[in-house]
């Protein structure tokens, strides 16, 4: 990693607490397999021994939102399943990502019928759209990556406006 | 994952809840019952199934599914498409044995146009359909034994199917999602290296299959859980509709391969398998045994396998290979005309069905000579193993219920449609 | 297999005032019959020992749009012992869109028949719990009825609201 570099003779190196959190954040991401169809199977395969997600920090899968920040929305959402959808990632605790997993997350995919919500981002914030019906497992590797970019760059002051309802708290003690 | 707050849950299915007849014990019944909602996002329903449970104490008093949260409206999209543009539709019902849904897709075009495939290409489907229920057993068998606590058996019987997914691969450039086969026929050839992984993938996959089993076979804790778990009659089981795996494991011999040959069965040599119990363990073991008689089928398939076209020659019904369209007028005509208008069937209705690896995989076409059906109905098995559950889990634990639904295996894609 | 002589003159015994027609089509068999004599018929088919069509495969019904009696309900039979299929249409009077439910014959049939009335519209008479299956239950049409477009109707199903997003 190179960080035994930095820490030259006395083990000092400055650098800010967003980049420090950052770099801690990303190679450990959670994800929330959100999985709904045909994508999940795909979402599967990342985990077995020939993708091996494992590899990226990210195997970690846990049904629960409570322990996830980077919800992977796999398989089309329908109506029904929507506000269900909305439920969990709301249940995550900030900060949180959204992957939107294949095509019919994207914009309804191959199904323009009256039941599929034609795009997830109607109702969700959407970090990364993934194309393909569906990704390949390298696709979604490659995607972690990207999204680890993005998550090495968030930085404190982008939830400046978010209800962080703990803080407060501490705060006025 | 599991809350059990009862504004959530519709009026009308806790109705439908309070409705069942129960013969329970304690006086106050509402004192000791609780309402419990399992799913739609629940790691053990395999997607988007929902359970609501009315429990007393740890014991499943009624059980009312509720489907429809992947409902994606396929038979309103079948009328409004060609019966080509519907081939990649059906990779999506039953997303883990896509080659066997595009089969039975074009065997029921086929019979309604009233054509039948070379044998090349009947061979073909018939190699790819097995293959096809081998990847889904065994995702079955490995999320089975994930629901009950193996989670190394999901990883090998994974591994297992990745070269499944390899040599479709190679086929068809797809890992699935495959829509590989084509009225008439099948998309291309198979090239030398798929046939070469195919039998090598059959050379080597019994073995493997072993290592799998012994991981639980002789597993006391994985024993102890499905071990007369979910047992169903053979009467209730013909009842309720189940058919497939579910339906062998209680003792009936009903398979269609065997029952109404369809594509060359008949001139292929396999057993039907059943087992008697019916409870979770024997559905977990006509799984097992099924993939090594369809291990059996592809070997025998492989050898028998004729040379010959790929594709029906008939360039008004069957879309022409392109360098015939891009060189002959008449070919050109025809392809332009089954693009823009269809391949229009005679006027009338039929039903084709295959086994499909969850079971009767049927198509219900009406057809009134245009170039898209009228209706299509798809008759998915695991809509109608699904209805069984409540049967299945009333009187047993909730823990049961998990193992339960990895034992009839249901997919959400087909369930709903 | 069975074959249509052999229905006909089962049926002919036993209903002879029925008005019922038996047709083929690439070797299958249809028999289109009223609606109002269905559960009688269906349970003879079910229990008559020469015929034991004791599993439900499927129901379904067919929007004829333009006709006068717009709807048929198509109920697909099997037979363990004849090792054969027989399809049976029930055309129903465009007046009401009823018919009898044939769930108390095959238990199967409560799901198929739940499935058709959430498609169709279609009530089963005496059916033990007629909800929708796969739509919302406040969703008011009934989506494989052919005037209903394929994109549905906008806003009929309300989605989440995106507030407080980043
Ligand atoms: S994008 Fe394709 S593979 Fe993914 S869920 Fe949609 S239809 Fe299925």
């Amino acid at each position: 990693m190179g960080l035994e570099s930095l820490l030259k003779d006395n083990g000092f190196f400055t650098t800010t607490v967003d980049a420090l959190a950052g770099w801690a954040r990303k190679s450990s991401v959670w994800p929330m397999p959100m999985g709904i169809s045909c994508c999940a199977i795909e979402m599967m395969a990342v985990g077995d021994p020939k993708y091996d997600i494992a590899r990226f920090g990210s195997e970690v899968m846990r049904f629960t939102p409570r322990q996830c920040d980077l919800m992977i929305v796999a398989g089309t959402v329908t109506y029904k399943m929507a506000p269900v959808v909305r439920k969990i990632y709301d249940q995550m605790p900030e900060p949180k990502w959204v992957i939107a997993m294949g095509a019919c997350t994207a914009s309804g995919g191959i199904y323009r019928t009256y039941s599929v919500v034609q795009g997830i981002d109607q109702f969700l914030p959407v970090d990364l759209y993934l194309a393909g019906c569906p990704p390949r497992p390298d696709n979604l590797l490659n995607a972690l990556i990207t999204m680890q970019d993005k998550i090495s760059r968030t930085k404190a002051a982008d939830f400046k406006n978010a209800k962080l309802p703990e803080l407060n708290v501490i705060q006025k003690n | 994952m599991i809350d059990n707050e009862l504004k959530e849950v519709h009026p009308k299915i806790i109705q439908a809840l309070l409705d069942k007849e129960t013969d329970l014990s304690v006086e106050d019944a509402l004192e000791n019952e609780m309402i419990l909602n399992m799913g739609p996002q629940h790691p053990a329903t395999h997607g988007v199934l929902r359970l609501v449970l009315r429990l007393d104490g740890e014991t499943v008093v009624a059980c009312v599914p509720e489907l429809g949260y992947l409902h994606r409206g396929y038979e309103k999209l079948a009328e409004n498409m060609t019966y080509y543009e519907f081939i990649p539709h059906t990779d999506r019902l039953d997303y883990i044995s896509p080659m066997a849904n595009n089969v039975a897709w074009v065997l029921a075009v086929e019979k309604l146009i009233g054509i039948e495939a070379p044998p090349r290409a009947q061979y073909i489907r018939m190699m790819v359909a097995e293959l096809a229920r081998i990847a889904s057993h065994l995702v079955a068998i490995g999320a089975f034994a994930m629901d009950v606590g193996a989670l190394t058996i999901f990883l090998w019987t994974l591994r297992e199917r990745e070269k499944i997914l390899d040599i479709w691969d190679m086929l068809c450039g797809a890992r699935f999602t495959n829509s590989y086969t084509r009225i008439g026929g099948v998309s291309n050839d198979i090239p030398p290296d798929a046939l070469a992984k195919a039998k090598w993938f059959i050379d080597q996959f019994d073995d493997n299959l072993t290592e799998c089993e012994k991981l639980i076979n002789t597993n006391r804790i994985f024993i102890e859980r499905v071990d007369g778990v979910g047992v169903i009659s053979k009467e209730d089981a013909i009842e309720i509709g189940f058919t497939g795996p579910n339906l062998r494991a209680c003792g009936v011999e009903l398979d269609l391969r065997s029952n109404q040959p369809y594509l060359k069965y008949d001139q292929i040599d396999f057993n039907v398998v059943t087992h008697s119990e019916g409870d979770s363990m024997a559905r977990y073991f006509v799984r097992a045994d099924e993939c090594r008689e369809s291990a059996k089928i592809v070997r025998q398939v492989l050898e028998k396998m004729p040379e010959g076209n790929i594709i029906l020659d008939q360039p008004k019904k069957v879309p022409a290979p392109k360098t015939g369209i891009y060189t002959k007028m008449e070919e050109l005509i025809h392809d332009f005309m089954i693009v823009n208008f269809g391949i229009n069937p005679p006027e009338g209705e039929i039903y084709n069905a295959i086994e499909g690896s969850k079971g009767e995989l049927g198509f219900y076409l009406v057809s009134k000579g245009e170039g898209s059906p009228w209706k299509c109905k798809i008759r998915s098995p695991s809509f109608c193993n699904l209805q069984g559950l409540p049967k299945l889990v009333v009187g047993q634990m909730v823990s049961d219920v998990v193992a339960i639904i990895g034992s009839i295996d249901p997919l959400m894609g087909e369930a709903d449609k | 297999m069975i074959s249509a002589e052999l229905l006909n003159t089962k049926l002919k015994e036993q209903f002879p005032e029925l008005d019922f027609e038996i047709s083929e089509f690439r070797d299958e068999l249809t028999l289109a019959l009223p609606a109002n004599n269905i559960v009688e018929v269906c349970k003879y088919l079910k229990t008559n020992p020469e015929l034991e069509f004791i599993m439900c495969m499927d129901i379904t019904a067919i929007d004829w749009s333009r006709r006068k009696d717009r709807f048929t309900v198509v109920y697909n039979i099997f037979s363990f012992k004849n090792n054969s299929r027989l399809r049976l249409k029930a055309n129903l009077k465009n007046t009401d869109n009823k018919i009898d439910t044939v769930s108390s014959v095959w238990e199967a049939a409560n799901w198929h028949e739940r499935e058709t009335f959430d498609m169709y519209g279609i009530e089963f008479n005496g059916h033990p719990d007629l909800r929708r299956m796969y739509l919302p239950e406040d969703f008011e049409y009934h989506p494989l009825q052919k005037d209903f477009p394929l994109m549905g109707i906008p806003d009929s199903i309300p989605l989440p609201k995106k507030e407080n997003d980043r």
